[in-house]
């Protein structure tokens, strides 16, 4: 999307509307003669693997908001009908449910990339703070997105993260109720959650947009953390790009397949099969799998207020990750400290995930602290220290020097 | 990479311990796993165990559990119990079903195979009224509303087997569960001993016993041929698309096999130039 387009179209008729709109320019620069390095690996095909669930989502999403009916007393049997009566109602309904579970496993392999290749780091600050933003706005759309159903997770679920905004002095008990449109979760909490999760997926293609927009600027990075220097160092997006992506965008929906196809609830908890009961309190209320890092995080802390102050910190520090990392090395490939660090970090991560789906007493506790420390402890010290301490290896000279050795 | 190793050795040693400790405290033991022909990739409903099963819930569980979310049609659609449509006709038409005539005054009438399965009280306060307070669940999703906790490292394995049936296991687990209390456990009053409810104390006392529901089939009339049958029933009232889903994807496996493996070859082309 950046800089004049060469594209010249063949036929009249193409030509006319060219020089009208030159939407054939925008879309030969951006996704034909785009320069990508030529040393990508299959991590960087899960972007184009995110804007394929995105668009799964949003077109499953508009066939089933046309059987689903936003009523507490409707809702679970009318997503129960969909399941039954509407002609392969069960395939879209698993297609949409699993997808949003692949949705985030592809955006957690993206963002960790990111880390683990200093994608952040300038020029690609603002792209890197465009994704910290629609990964909020898929976590808001998947939760409203859970509580659709209205089983006794949704509904308990709600109940939980509404609850969250209690915590805040003063006002909190009003904001609660503004929110849920009433003294209790009921009807109109149902209709304004349905609501925003319609609006949040254009929301988020309105920021993909921007992402990808932000991308084409600055180039991407690449394995080795260098910017191209010459022609030699890139490669035209298609077909290099283009068929890299198909193939392994055809390799993760073989995995989507067989959530959908041979264990679409194993994502899914039971009680979710439960209609909502008010009365009835689940012995365990535990969130979607892509959200129990931050539970763990929110029930370490023994304060309730510090707790979602501490969760939402967990997420927002993502953003200040180009300042926070003051190493001038992208690429862990030649940051040998960095690189340790990074995986005790992914391994905290996937703890803290693990502590999320267990019940908040004993031991649980005592590890969700100090992971939690720990992860805090990533981004405020490890990472501005490194920077300063840690002794890097040679940084190749160009990117084809990288792939092909220095003979080339 | 040793400080990853350890750690994940660390993680592993902390989780089965923990996984351990959580089942010794709640004394709840693991539901034996139970043969499902549903179960895995070509799995299918057996016909005869589903009609079995049927009866078992028509004559002993729909005295007291709604089902609110199948019909009569269900019955003869592919993939289930294999009533013809005629059979599945006079299953309904020996219900009774509350409705209004075209004056407006409440009448009742024949089944009809559009019409869901009766619920057997008039609601909710009803049924809770008539059994000591709580109103027995409705069976429509049962077989996918309960479950065990699998721990690690089985629900990693879970995605590969494809096990997907610890909710009927459960069921079957529960339904032959019924022991006395062992001495000293004070049971409250209207209570039943059940070994695999947790807290082991469930207000529905024991439904089943051998001979209770007549086959035609010669299959065993006993407890445990009745639990097994009847959650089959209930696996398929709770996923009526089972066959169909797994079926179809089977089909979309090879395809998408044969996609990426063209994809591959196409990528290795493109790039030869390059690399």
């Amino acid at each position: 999307m950046s800089g004049n387009s060469t594209y010249q179209p063949q036929s009249k008729v193409l030509q006319w509307f060219e020089k009208r709109l030159p939407i054939g320019g925008l879309i030969h620069s951006s996704f034909v003669a785009y320069p990508t390095p030529r040393n990508l690996n299959y991590w960087w095909t899960f972007g184009g693997i995110l804007s394929f669930m995105l668009g799964v989502q949003i077109i499953t999403g508009i066939v089933l908001a046309m059987h689903y009916t936003p009523h507490v007393d409707l809702a679970f049997k009318s997503v129960e009908t969909i399941m039954r009566d509407v002609n392969y109602g069960w395939l879209l309904r698993y297609l949409h449910s699993n997808g949003a579970s692949m949705f985030f496993i592809a955006v957690y392999i993206h963002m960790f990339r990111g880390m683990y290749y200093g994608s952040y780091k300038e020029p690609r600050e603002v792209l890197w703070i465009l994704g910290v933003i629609i990964y909020l706005l898929m976590m808001a759309t998947g939760f409203l997105g859970y509580t659709l159903p209205w089983g006794q997770m949704s509904f308990w679920g709600a109940t939980v993260i509404t609850n969250f905004f209690s915590a805040i002095p003063g006002v909190g008990e009003a904001v609660v109720t503004w929110l849920w449109g009433g003294f209790a979760i009921g009807n109109p909490t149902l209709n304004r959650f349905y609501s925003l999760h319609y609006l949040l997926p254009f929301v988020i293609a309105g920021v993909v947009i921007l992402h990808v927009w932000a991308l084409h600027v600055s180039g991407q990075n690449n394995p080795a953390g260098i910017e191209p220097k010459s022609d030699r160092d890139t490669v035209p997006f298609t077909p290099y790009a283009t068929v890299k992506d198909g193939f392994f965008m055809a390799v993760f929906c073989i995995m989507f397949a067989w959530f959908i196809f041979y264990a679409p609830n194993y994502l899914g908890h039971a009680d979710n099969y439960i209609p909502a009961n008010p009365a009835v309190t689940p012995a365990h209320i535990v969130p979607e799998w892509y959200y129990l890092p931050f539970y763990a995080i929110l029930r370490a802390i023994p304060d309730k207020l510090l707790g979602v102050v501490a969760m939402f910190a967990s997420i927002l520090i993502l953003a200040f990750l180009p300042w926070l990392d003051t190493s001038r090395v992208k690429s862990a490939r030649y940051r040998p400290l960095f690189k340790q660090f990074f995986w005790l970090f992914f391994a905290v991560c996937i703890g803290l995930g693990w502590l999320g789906a267990k019940p908040a007493e004993g031991i649980y506790v005592v590890l969700s602290r100090i992971l939690t420390f720990y992860y805090f402890a990533h981004f405020i010290i490890v990472l501005p220290l490194l920077g300063i301490f840690e002794k890097t290896k040679p940084l190749p000279n160009s990117i084809s020097e990288s792939v092909l050795g220095s003979k080339a | 990479m040793t400080t990853q190793r350890i750690l994940i050795a660390l993680t592993l040693a902390a989780s089965i311990g923990a996984a351990g400790a959580a089942r010794a405290a709640e004394g709840t033991p693991t539901p034996p796993a139970q043969k499902w022909t549903f179960s895995g990739p070509f799995g299918k409903f057996d016909q005869g165990q589903l009609q079995r099963g049927f009866k078992i819930y028509k004559e002993v569980c729909a005295s007291c559990h709604a089902m609110n979310l199948v019909s009569f049609r269900n019955l003869a659609e592919p993939g289930g119990p294999g009533f013809s449509v005629a059979q599945a006709a006079a299953v309904a038409a020996e219900y009774k079903i509350k409705d209004l005539d075209d004056k407006g005054e409440a009448i009742e009438r024949n089944g009809r195979p559009a019409d869901r399965f009766p619920s057997p009280f008039a609601n909710d306060l009803a049924a809770a009224a008539a059994n000591g307070g709580v109103t027995p669940p409705d069976l429509s999703t049962m077989a996918k509303a309960r479950t065990y906790e699998r721990g690690f490292p089985w629900f990693v394995f879970d995605i590969f087997t494809q096990f997907q049936e610890q909710g009927p296991d459960y069921i079957v687990a529960l339904l032959t569960g019924y022991k006395e209390p062992p001495k000293g456990f004070a049971l409250p009053a209207g209570g039943n001993y059940n070994e695999y409810f947790p807290g082991h104390v469930i207000a529905m006392p024991n439904p089943l016993s051998d001979g209770q529901v007549t086959f035609d089939d010669g299959a065993p009339q006993t407890v445990a041929q009745y639990a097994k049958d009847v959650t089959a029933f209930m696996m398929w009232a709770a996923e009526p698309h089972l066959v169909a889903r797994k079926r179809l994807g089977f089909q979309v496996m090879i395809f998408l096999v044969v996609l990426s493996g063209l994809l591959y070859f196409t990528k290795k082309k493109v790039w030869s130039a390059v690399h």
